[in-house]
Order: C-alpha cells, then structure tokens, then sequence
C-alpha cells in the first residue's frame, strides 16, 4: 500500500463547521425548551432570571471573550510563525478556561447553598415555573461547562503539539480548528447569559 | 470471510498487507473494509431484531397470552425497534453501502476523513454495547417503546437510562458519519466528475448526510433530557413541576420523522442506479431525482408534527403540519413517475437486484400512500395508534428501505467478492419475501382499519383470522430472508467468478479491478460522462 500524504484544509475546516452546526443544534434543543417556557411562565421566569448572581455571569463573560481573543491571537502568531507566543497563548486561553469553571463552582456552590438545585425540595415546593426555570438554567449551562472542559482538553492537547514542533506555519489546521471550536463555546455563553441573567 | 484463492486478487483490497488478523479490520481506515465492518454488523443486529419480530407475531397468532406475558411484550416490542432504528436501518445504508461504494463513485481514493470514519464505526459498536448491557441489567429491558415518550421513560422502573445513553452514542455516530460524507462529497470528487454528473446514489447520501448533520443534534439533547430527568429529577416534562410532555414529544419527533428520511433515502437511491442498469436505458429525469432527494430532506424535516394530532396541539398546527405532510409526498411522487418512465421501452431484464428494485416501487407507493392517510388528520385520528400504523410504517421502511438493501447487497456484493450469487434461488427468495411480506403486513393494516390497537398484547376473538394469517405470512418472509442471506453468502464465497462489469453499468465503480484494490483505482479516473451514459462508458 503506497502511503501518501494527503492534506485538504479546506476539507478539514468544513469538516469543523459541520460539526459546529451539530453544536449549535444541540444548545438549539435547550433553547427552543426556554422559548416555549418563557412564553407559558413569563412572571416565575422573570422573578427567578432576578435572583440570578449577575457578579458572576458577567466576570464570566469577559474571561470567555477575553480567552476567545487569546485564541484568535494564538492562530495570528502561528501564522506569523512564532511558536512560543502561539504556545502562551493558547496557555492563556486554557488558564481563562479554567477560571471560568472554578466562577462557576462558586456561583453553583451559593445557589445549592440556598436550597436551588433541579429536585431540590424548595423548587418542588414553588411555583411551577420557576422550577422549570432553574432545571433548564442548570441543564443549559452545565452542557456547556463541559463544552469548556471538552474544549479545554482540545486545547491543552493542541498546546502540546505546538510546543513540539508538530503544529507550525505550514501547518496549523488543527490549531485554527481548536480556536473554531472555543469561539462557539464563547458564542454559546454569549447568549445564555442575556437570557438567563439580563433580559428577564 | 474473504474470496476464494484463486481469482486474481494480487492487489485487492483483500490483501492489504500491513495488520493481520481481526486488527487488520478493527482497526482498518479503508473505507470498503470499514463498509464492510459495518454491513455485518448492522446483519447481525437485525437478524437479532428480526427474531424478536417473529416472537412478536407468535405472541399475537391466538388471543389471550400465547408465548409471553404484557410485560415481556412491551420489552420485546420496544426492543425490536430500538435495534431495527437506531442498530441497523439508520446506520445500515450510510454506513455499510454508503462506506463500500460513494468514495468509488465520485473517483476518490478514500473518504475525507478515513480515522474519523473508524472511529465512527467504534462509536456505534460501543452504543450497542450499551444499547445490549441495558437489556440484562439494572430494572431490565426498557418497556416504553422505542420512542422513549415521557412521562412514562421518566418513571418506568426498568433500565430506560442506560438504553437511552447508548442510543445517544450512535447517534454521535451517525452524525460523524454524515459530516465525513458531505465532506466527501464537497471535496474528493474525481477531475471531471460534476455535480451533475454525482451517480443518484450519492446525491441521495448527501441529500441523507445533511439530515444526519441538523436532525441528529436534537435527538441528542433529547435524550440527554430524559437522562436527567430520570437521574436529577429536573421535571422538565412533568406537568406537576410545570413540564409539559408534548414539548418532549415535538423535540423527538424534529429528529425523528426526518430519520424516516436517512432510513429510505438511499433506499431510494440505490433505485435510481438499479433501474437504469437493467432497464439498458439512461435515467428518465436525472435532474429531477437529484433534486427531489433535497426537496424530500427539505419537506421532511417540517413534518414532524403529523405524529402528534392526537396529542393535543391546537388545530392551527393540526392543519399546517399535515398540510406540509402532503408536500412530502410530491418529490416522493416524482421518484417514483421518472423510475416507471425509465422502464418505458427499455429491455428490461429480471434479475434479482431489479426484482427487489421494482417491488420497491410498489411497496413503497403503498406504504406512501397510506402514509396520506396518517398525514390527513381527519383520517390518521381514526387509525392513531393502531395496527394500522404499524403496517404502513413497514411497508415504507421494510417494504422500502429494507428491500432496497437487498437490492444492494444482489447488486454491489458481488464487485467486492469477485463471485456472485446463484440466480434462481435468488428469485425464489425473491417470491417468498415478496408473498410473505404483503401477507404479514397487509392483514396489520386491515386490523388497523377495524379498529385493534397496536402495542397489546392481546386483542378481541373477531380480529384472530387476520392476525393468524399475519403470523403465518412472517414464516413465509423470514423463510425466503433465510433462503436469500444463504444463497448471497454462499455465492460470494464460492460462486461463479465475474469480471469488471457483470451487469454493464456505467457509474465509476464498475470501471476498476474485481475486487477493487485498496486505493480503489490504479490511476486517479477522469470522468467524461455521466453515470448512465451508456454508449459513452462504450456498454452495448
């Protein structure tokens, strides 16, 4: 069997963003769920949407932008073939990826605290939609905290082969596909905070 | 199994030097040994389904309990579905013929992304694992049907959550698969080979790849809905914590009527390449057979309420969602007008594949146009949840897609063997199957008619006649399925050794060695004319 090398970067990235669409979709099914529920529970969902922690949604928000724009500028130094800055780069994105879930455990760690967690005996108790509410809200962000832990580990393996030699200017599409996938995971957040944190 | 020693094979992808033994395969990026890995997968899971089926009938041969009680029914009724769906239908065509012939036919070496392509194959087997584990652990088999509906899937005791994970895997899976062909599609075609010139069997897996892609994802997070409902009690659905079920039921359908779709869409596709060859004649509107595999994908994946018009929706969605129900059945029309215009003068020969292809057609116009039926809601709220249902549905999906798979196997088998089947049992399987197949499921849908409700596993002495001829016809069918897998195997194995082209078809595949070698040509093709150009493939 004659081995041949064959590279299509172009092949590769559609082959990405199909498999963002597939994503999107999936959030897709949760937010279609908060659209039929919002229109049925408009008063529960807006006292409960107040009782959000906003400190922690918006510190949140700026680290995924910010980690967005260190992977985008970890795709331009590769270009530009410097190694070491794609590498601290991507460790930069990493490291805002990791800050992001250790908000997150604090922000769920105070809302278990007072009682709100999906089945939790105060939700059972109150009023039907805010329980529905709050199911979606953890089912909703607890899908994408594991899109952050997914895409991190995708990144930290992309870092490793950076720092090798094996991703470069001649070759990176795995690195610019890695920074494609942590954008959707920034573009997800982006609107699950208005919705669960700002607009209600 | 591998072909005889004897016929020139010296670089057929048979003898792929490199791993041996089973990791040869398992571990295999070849897109037709991957096909392969596949094709006897999906065989195995629906001869296990196809047992469940028989078992199913011979429950409902008398009234009253026969062989098993309502609650080992219910399991074994739900099972049969889950692993005819989600094991072997849905992966079945994509997977298996898709694998084996696509990249041949658009002149490529490989798909676009081979890894990507095992690991596919790996994800379904190890959802079927799950799928298996489920059924012998835990509170048991699930019993709610392979539709999962809630409130029941969020309550029921037996092992719903395990089933449902697996079948999450598998759909990971399928959309893996789908990606890796528009892909293909997109990027590998061979110099020369244009989208106008795609052979119909790859437009309708494109047309199947992008259904695979966007309905695919909602069945996802679907399950992952039932999971955590079970697991963390978020009553997402329970109406007593402000859930509402129907939303479950409109989320799964959006996935699930449009996997009617990658279920029958290359069914339909193998069709088109079938019909041309043995009717010696161009393709009657190819144009239009490419386009109404697109229009198909497009309209079905609008339709998912016609499941739901009893459910209670309002009567505004009652009337839209059957009206673009009744859009569904143009394009399907279509196929079906330019496949019979085809056969118009030409010289038609009666081989086993285009048997299996012309009794596609009529059993899959009557399982279309009983789904009118069900797709009028004046009519479908008479025969929901009947008998009736469960007639229709096969009649489409074994009728149909399950016939066309055969067709298939007759038809492109033999090119990665290099030896054939006998003809005459063939054609005598052929018959039983055919005879066996409109005894069982036509006795359903006149049951349906009088009124016995499926999903039971008893019913009034006024429906025994029926159901003891649709017992009966199940023998005959699985008898000639018996007949028909022996002979195939059998053949492939040891029968008559065929050369490059032994049905005089025009489309890429039948221009390489037999069997292919493992980058399938020698020299990359230059396509120069289209796939049922005959006289410009030079086929008298």
């Amino acid at each position: 069997m004659s081995v041949t090398l064959h590279r299509d970067y172009a092949g590769a990235k559609l082959g990405m963003w199909l498999f963002l669409f597939t994503e999107l979709l999936l959030f897709g099914g949760l937010f279609l769920l908060y659209a039929a529920y919002l229109a049925r529970y408009p008063q529960e969902f807006g006292a409960a949407g107040r009782e959000m922690q906003l400190a922690f949604g918006t510190v949140n928000t700026v680290i995924l932008i910010t980690s967005s724009l260190l992977a985008a500028m970890a795709v331009t130094a590769i270009q530009r073939n410097r190694q070491q800055a794609a590498f601290r780069l991507l460790v930069g994105t990493i490291l805002c990826a990791l800050v992001f879930l250790g908000n997150k455990y604090l922000e769920w760690s105070i809302e278990i605290g007072r009682g709100i967690y999906p089945g939790s005996e105060r939700l059972v108790a109150g009023p039907p939609g805010e329980s529905v509410f709050y199911s979606l809200y953890y089912l909703t962000a607890g899908l994408h905290g594991l899109h952050v832990l997914i895409g991190g580990f995708f990144l930290a393996l992309v870092a490793v082969r950076v720092r090798m030699g094996t991703i470069h200017a001649g070759d990176f599409v795995l690195l610019e596909n890695g920074a494609l996938y942590w954008h959707l995971v920034d573009l997800i957040w982006i609107f699950i905070f208005p919705l669960y944190y700002l607009i209600l | 199994m591998s072909p005889a020693a004897d016929l020139p094979t010296t670089d057929s992808f048979w003898n792929d030097t490199g791993r041996r033994g089973v990791a040869a395969w398992i571990f295999s990026t070849d897109h037709k040994r991957i096909g392969l890995l596949y094709l006897y997968s999906v065989l195995a899971f629906f001869l296990a389904a196809v047992i469940l089926g028989i078992l199913l009938r011979l429950e409902l041969m008398a009234p009253g309990r026969t062989i098993m009680g309502p609650q080992t029914y219910n399991a074994v009724f739900t099972v049969h579905g889950v692993v005819m769906i989600f094991l072997f239908i849905i992966p079945g065509f994509p997977g298996a013929f898709g694998n084996l012939v696509m990249p041949i036919q658009i002149g490529a070496r490989d798909v676009a992304f081979p890894r990507l392509n095992l690991f596919s194959w790996w994800l379904y087997i190890v959802g079927a694992g799950i799928i298996l584990a489920s059924l012998f652990t835990g509170g048991g088999p699930p019993d709610t049907g392979w539709t999962f509906y809630v409130p029941f899937s969020s309550r029921t005791g037996t092992n719903v959550s395990l089933a449902v994970f697996g079948v999450f895997v598998v759909g990971f899976s399928s959309i893996l698969t789908g990606l890796n062909f528009v892909t293909t599609i997109h990027r590998l075609r061979a110099e020369g080979m244009t989208w106008g010139r795609l052979p119909l069997f790859v437009w309708s897996l494109y047309a199947t790849a992008w259904v695979q892609i966007l309905a695919t994802p909602i069945l996802g997070i679907t399950l992952v809905m039932i999971i955590a409902e079970r697991l963390l009690g978020t009553g997402l659905f329970d109406p007593a914590r402000g859930g509402d079920p129907l939303l479950y039921q409109h989320l799964f359908w959006i996935y699930s009527h449009p996997a009617v779709y990658i279920m029958i869409l290359p069914g339909m596709g193998v069709i088109s390449e079938i019909m041309p060859v043995f009717s010696r004649k161009p393709i009657f509107g190819y144009k239009m057979i490419a386009f109404s595999s697109i229009a198909i994908a497009a309209a079905g994946s609008l339709v998912w309420g016609h499941h739901m018009f009893t459910s209670g929706m309002s009567d505004n969605a009652i009337l839209v969602f059957s009206f673009l129900t009744f859009i569904v059945a143009i394009p399907s029309a279509i196929k079906v007008f330019n496949w019979v215009s085809t056969l118009y003068r030409g010289s038609i020969s009666l081989e086993a594949p285009m048997l299996f292809s012309l009794s596609f057609i009529l059993l899959f116009s009557i399982g279309g146009l009983t789904g009118l039926i069900l797709g009028a809601a004046a009519t479908d709220i008479h025969v929901h949840d009947t008998q009736f249902v469960v007639g229709h549905f096969h009649y489409v999906i074994f009728g149909g897609a399950v016939f066309a798979f055969l067709a298939a196997m007759h038809y492109w088998l033999p090119k990665f063997y290099g030896r054939r089947y006998a003809e005459k049992p063939a054609i005598v399987a052929w018959a039983m199957m055919f005879v066996g197949f409109n005894i069982t499921y036509f006795s359903m849908m006149v049951l349906g008619m009088k009124g016995m409700p499926r999903r039971y596993y008893d019913y009034l002495p006024e429906f025994a006649p029926l159901n003891l001829a649709s017992t009966i016809g199940s023998w005959i069918l699985v008898a000639g399925l018996l007949l028909l897998l022996a002979n195939l195997f059998r053949g492939l194995l040891k029968g008559e050794p065929i050369g490059k082209n032994p049905w005089g078809a025009a489309t890429l595949e039948w221009t390489t060695t037999t069997p292919p070698p493992t980058e399938n040509f020698e020299q990359e093709p230059v396509v120069t004319h289209g796939p049922y150009d005959f006289k410009g493939a030079g086929i008298p």
